[in-house]
């Protein structure tokens, strides 16, 4: 009897696993594509697509019901990489802050490598008043310091918010200016500048 | 020349717009713009030259094109597109329009496969072969029902590994297609971001393409639109007529089922 349940629980794994091989493995087959059909050019980089972290990995499912812990773990890890400002200040030079946010430009194939990107942030925000081509994808920064406040807790939220999205928003749409590199400390300064600094048109 | 002038007064209204109009009404006005060249889009010529081409007996093997099968049997034009990319059991393998045109060019006239595909977007004073036979082809759809399948076991495996691009997150900025193309209402700066998960939207938006670009003074295609779209996501570059480019157009292509094919369209 024992030997019979034993042979049908055998049968049952390797069924199960003959199973489990004929089912394509699409994520495989996606990457041996993304492999042979994509060439690294200017600062963009195949092996680059090739590795995702696990905040790409776990982002990039059809639908995302991602368990509350799953969230809550990846913000908490993500907010583990922040680097705040080494000299304790946060706020740069607005005006900078202003070219900052209006230059799309940066780490496009199209691209020089070591040109000075852009943080493209009027492609999905309203900034200030002045500028009305503006996108929707994320909320309206205008009037940042009336709906936020300026306190200690702002600003290291804020500066956080622009190093690591994801820190706060798990799957976030935002890029994670200054944990993937396309950002450097001053030029988050100076975007600091241009949503905390009170003589900033985004506060007039 | 009715219609050049009329181009030209299009593109002043253009012009001025994108300086007096805010927010809410330059969209509007793109439309009505759209509206205005409507019955002149410069594609035509393109289609012309695409005929041409078509029908010319060119060396090494001094036959056209008119031998060669789009899905629906050896010269047969009309209806082509809204059937692609399809399985083509003579390769064994799912091919968009754009592949399947390079293969015709290289088994059956004879070209080697940089001939083939040696101009696939064209500039000024340097025309894309490429790019007007596109135009005449997908014009000879113009009305019919977009009528993709994926019966075929390759034909669903492209359609699930472009899904599986489509949501696929990786690079310097973490960009997916899904991260602008997943929601309604979306828009980058003024441009409108179309919903390609969304039904309305997908058809709207692959039903017009290809497209005559005012800013580019040519006729794109779908190939030339995706690798586009992974630029600015900042992916690095896909190869012209490649799987996976052909594999989104499969997602895109099915998505889009039933809308009445409408291309090829003007865009800005």
């Amino acid at each position: 009897m024992r030997r019979i349940i034993l042979t049908l629980l055998v049968t049952l794994v390797i069924t199960a696993c003959a199973t489990a091989t004929v089912k394509t493995d699409y994520d495989h087959v996606l990457l041996g594509l993304l492999q042979s059909d994509f060439i690294s050019k200017g600062p963009t980089k195949v092996e680059r697509i090739l590795k995702q972290d696990e905040v790409q990995k776990l982002c990039s499912a059809e639908h995302l019901n991602l368990s509350d812990a799953t969230k809550l773990s990846m913000q908490n890890e993500q907010l583990k990489t922040v680097k705040f400002p080494s000299d304790g200040k946060y706020l740069g030079d607005w005006e900078n802050g202003e070219k900052i946010a209006q230059n799309g430009r940066g780490l496009q194939s199209s691209d020089q490598i070591g040109a000075v990107n852009g943080g493209n942030c009027y492609a999905c925000h309203q900034i200030t008043k002045t500028e009305v081509s503006y996108g929707n994808i994320g909320p309206s920064l205008y009037n940042y310091i009336k709906s936020h406040g300026k306190d200690e807790k702002i600003f290291r939220n804020t500066w956080a918010k622009i190093y690591n999205s994801q820190a706060f928003t798990a799957c976030s749409s935002m890029p994670r200016f200054g944990h993937s590199g396309i950002l450097d400390e001053k030029q988050i300064k100076d975007v600091m500048a241009l949503l905390l600094d009170p003589e900033s048109p985004v506060n007039k | 020349m009715k219609c050049i002038s009329k181009y030209i007064f299009a593109l002043l209204v253009l012009h001025i717009s994108t300086y007096t109009l805010a927010q809410s009404s330059s969209t509007d006005e793109i439309a009505k713009y759209r509206e205005l060249l409507a019955d002149g889009n410069p594609a035509e010529f393109w289609e012309v030259r695409g005929e041409e081409l078509w029908k010319k007996k060119i060396t090494p093997n001094n036959v056209s094109l008119e031998q060669c099968d789009l899905g629906k049997g050896s010269g047969v034009v009309k209806g082509a597109y809204v059937e692609l990319p399809r399985y083509f059991s003579d390769v064994d393998k799912v091919m968009d329009l754009e592949q399947r045109l390079i293969q015709c060019r290289t088994m059956i006239q004879g070209l080697t496969y940089e001939q083939a595909t040696a101009v696939p977007h064209g500039s000024a004073g340097k025309p894309s072969d490429i790019e007007a036979l596109v135009a005449y082809i997908t014009a000879e759809s113009k009305g019919m029902k977009m009528a993709v399948s994926i019966k075929h076991p390759k034909e669903k495996d492209a359609y699930e590994l472009g899904k599986k691009f489509f949501y696929y997150r990786a690079g310097s900025h973490d960009f997916a297609c899904a991260t602008c193309h997943s929601k309604d209402d979306q828009r980058i700066r003024l441009q409108q971001l179309s919903n390609l998960v969304n039904k309305t939207d997908a058809q709207k938006t692959y039903t017009t393409w290809p497209a005559y670009r005012v800013s580019q003074g040519e006729v794109r295609t779908m190939q030339h639109r995706i690798i586009d779209c992974t630029r600015q996501q900042r992916f690095p570059e896909p190869r012209y007529a490649s799987d996976i480019v052909t594999s989104l157009i499969m997602f895109m292509a099915k998505n889009a089922e039933g809308g009445v094919y409408s291309a090829p369209a003007l865009k800005r």
